[in-house]
């Protein structure tokens, strides 16, 4: 099965295609450009690199956020779009599940990957491996840094902390996690595509229509509508004609 | 290379829509999915809320237009999408899938500016003839654009503050109608009379410009005035003075411009064209005033934001076979 993975959750972008689990080619920028401009593109050159044409491939995997709204909303309209238009099957992966998918199979070791997420939040998950498997043990969530660092160190187990974001909120993991906190090199940091290719090769495949991100949270107009109508059961808000 | 059939996409506002247009003149499809019951909730368009229902609704509303266009993809010849001005994060929705199919199916892509789709609205009606006027006036736009010849666009009049359309949806709040106001108010209007009088700004004034803040400023201080010594406005008449304002000078200034250029033809566009006061009261002018000057109004349906006019705007372009940037982004704040 060939697989063709995109992932813009962040400030990274990376686009890969893999055969039978076996790498045919990749591309990983770090440079602060615009997705917008740049995913397509690089879309078309890996897959021209692996020797391939779109009608090649049987499967799209997409990292489905949590991340920068408009960065993760790149990659799954595209991949949504040619999945649909080629009617080769979509799955999504958790881009958290992406990064975590980095660490080290560690036995008994906590996985946790970080994006910021402004005013001292983050969005962040808990994974292990189990059995060779990457296994994820809590929902992956928006949280206050402060408060996530607490629960990780009543856990009271080693904890591999993956992510560029991670930088900004070491001192306060450090603190709380001590011994227990795991780092890993910066050329694990990255989200890498191959690593989201592989991971979709297991996952199901989804409904390509009915598939959106995961925002991981409300946008404020709808936080503060639901706080002030909370008998709102929502309903179609969009009218087709 | 000459196009016969095209798939469009628009997502530069709160409308997801695609459509197949044949010869840049027949609509063979035009899906609209609209968000306004959402932003509703809102009082207005919030741009975050507008981009994530674009996600859920670009796949869907594509196969819609290819469905009920019966249209295969080997018989259309380009992909064409907004390329701006309008909101980035919902253009971005548009911009990519459009990008995906194009690649996905080695068809060119065509940028197309939404201004200039708002004006092709009314090629899907009859055949545009040069030179002529258009009055664009939406959410976010009021202009007067001059096209001596076709592909040729000159802004020789436009608003210096808020938009006609922005004006009605404001006035809409202080009214306490819903969003987008500019419906209710039309059709509040019917009911009402002209009774207060409310400033035609910029009326008198050589330039073929519009300044809609004062006028709505004028609105909001009789209404809080009466508030305050507790009288009670007759809403429709309130509805009947606003609309008046804004009719009159939007019609005053096309007629005038459309005299001093000599066109052949008045064409209006955007939003705002749905408004029944300034459809009639520019129907009524022109037939008064230039008895050889055609005036086209478009139909409902192609008045709000959709993708049968940019396909249609599409079909004046000039594109080669292998025409495919997939570097094609966003342009937020394209002009014309």
């Amino acid at each position: 099965m060939r697989i063709l993975a995109m992932d813009t959750s962040n400030q990274s972008m990376s686009v890969a295609v893999i055969e039978n689990k076996q790498i045919l080619a990749e591309k990983t920028t770090n440079v602060k450009r615009n997705h917008s401009i740049q995913l397509m593109p690089t879309i078309e050159y890996v897959i021209k690199d692996a020797n391939l044409t779109i009608d090649d491939i049987d499967r799209i995997a997409v990292a489905k956020g949590p991340g920068s709204y408009t960065g993760v909303r790149i990659a799954v309209t595209v991949a949504k779009t040619l999945a649909w238009t080629k009617g080769i099957e979509l799955v999504g992966i958790s881009s958290l599940k992406v990064m975590a998918g980095n660490a080290q199979q560690l036995k008994g070791s906590l996985i946790v990957p970080i994006m910021d997420a402004r005013r001292g939040n983050v969005y962040t998950g808990l994974y292990t491996y189990q059995n060779e498997e990457l296994i994820e043990l809590e929902r992956d969530k928006h949280i206050s840094a402060e408060e996530w660092a607490k629960e990780l160190a009543s856990k009271h187990k080693t904890v591999q902390m993956i992510g560029t974001d991670l930088e900004k909120h070491l001192p306060l993991f450090k603190h709380c996690l001590k011994e227990n906190l795991i780092l890993l090199p910066s050329y694990q940091q990255l989200p890498r595509a191959s690593v989201l290719a592989m991971l979709g090769a297991q996952a199901e495949t989804i409904d390509i229509h009915t598939f959106v991100p995961e925002y991981a949270k409300l946008t404020e107009a709808e936080e503060n509508w639901k706080e002030a109508n909370p008998d709102d059961l929502g309903g179609s808000l969009v009218e087709k004609y | 290379m000459k196009l016969k059939r095209v798939l469009a996409i628009e997502t530069s506002c709160d409308e997801t829509s695609a459509a197949v247009i044949e010869n840049g003149t027949e609509q063979l499809s035009n899906v609209v999915a609209s968000q306004i019951k959402s932003h509703q909730r809102f009082g207005g368009v919030v741009p975050e809320v507008a981009s994530r229902h674009h996600v859920e609704q670009m796949t869907l509303v594509m196969e819609a237009a290819l469905l009920e266009a019966g249209t295969s993809y080997d018989e259309l010849d380009a992909i064409a999408v907004t390329e701006g001005p309008g909101l980035v994060g919902a253009l971005l929705i548009g911009v990519n899938a459009a990008k995906a199919v194009a690649y996905a199916h080695n068809l060119p892509l065509i940028p197309v500016n939404h201004i200039i789709g708002h004006i092709y609205a009314n090629q899907l009606v009859q055949p545009l003839r040069f030179p002529l006027l258009s009055l664009v006036v939406s959410g976010g736009h009021t202009e007067l654009v001059y096209m001596k010849q076709a592909g040729q666009y000159e802004v020789i009049g436009e608003t210096r503050d808020d938009a006609a359309g922005e004006a009605y949806d404001k006035v809409g709040r202080v009214l306490g109608v819903p969003y987008p106001g500019g419906k209710h108010i039309d059709e509040m209007a019917h009911h009402g009379n002209d009774t207060f009088h409310f400033p035609r700004a910029m009326m008198q004034d050589d330039t073929n410009d519009f300044s809609f803040s004062g006028l709505k400023s004028s609105f909001i201080n009789t209404v809080h005035n009466a508030q305050q010594k507790g009288e009670v406005l007759d809403k429709n008449d309130l509805a009947a003075s606003f609309q008046a304002a804004v009719v009159e000078v939007l019609v005053n200034k096309t007629i005038r411009c459309a005299k001093e250029r000599k066109v052949k033809q008045i064409v209006l566009a955007g939003g705002v064209a749905a408004n029944k006061g300034l459809r009639e009261a520019l129907t009524a002018a022109t037939s008064e005033e230039l008895t050889e000057v055609e005036l086209i109004i478009p139909p409902l349906s192609l008045c709000g934001d959709n993708a049968a006019m940019i396909g249609a705007a599409a079909f004046t372009e000039s594109i080669e076979p292998d025409q495919l940037d997939l570097t094609l982004n966003a342009k937020p704040g394209l002009s014309l």
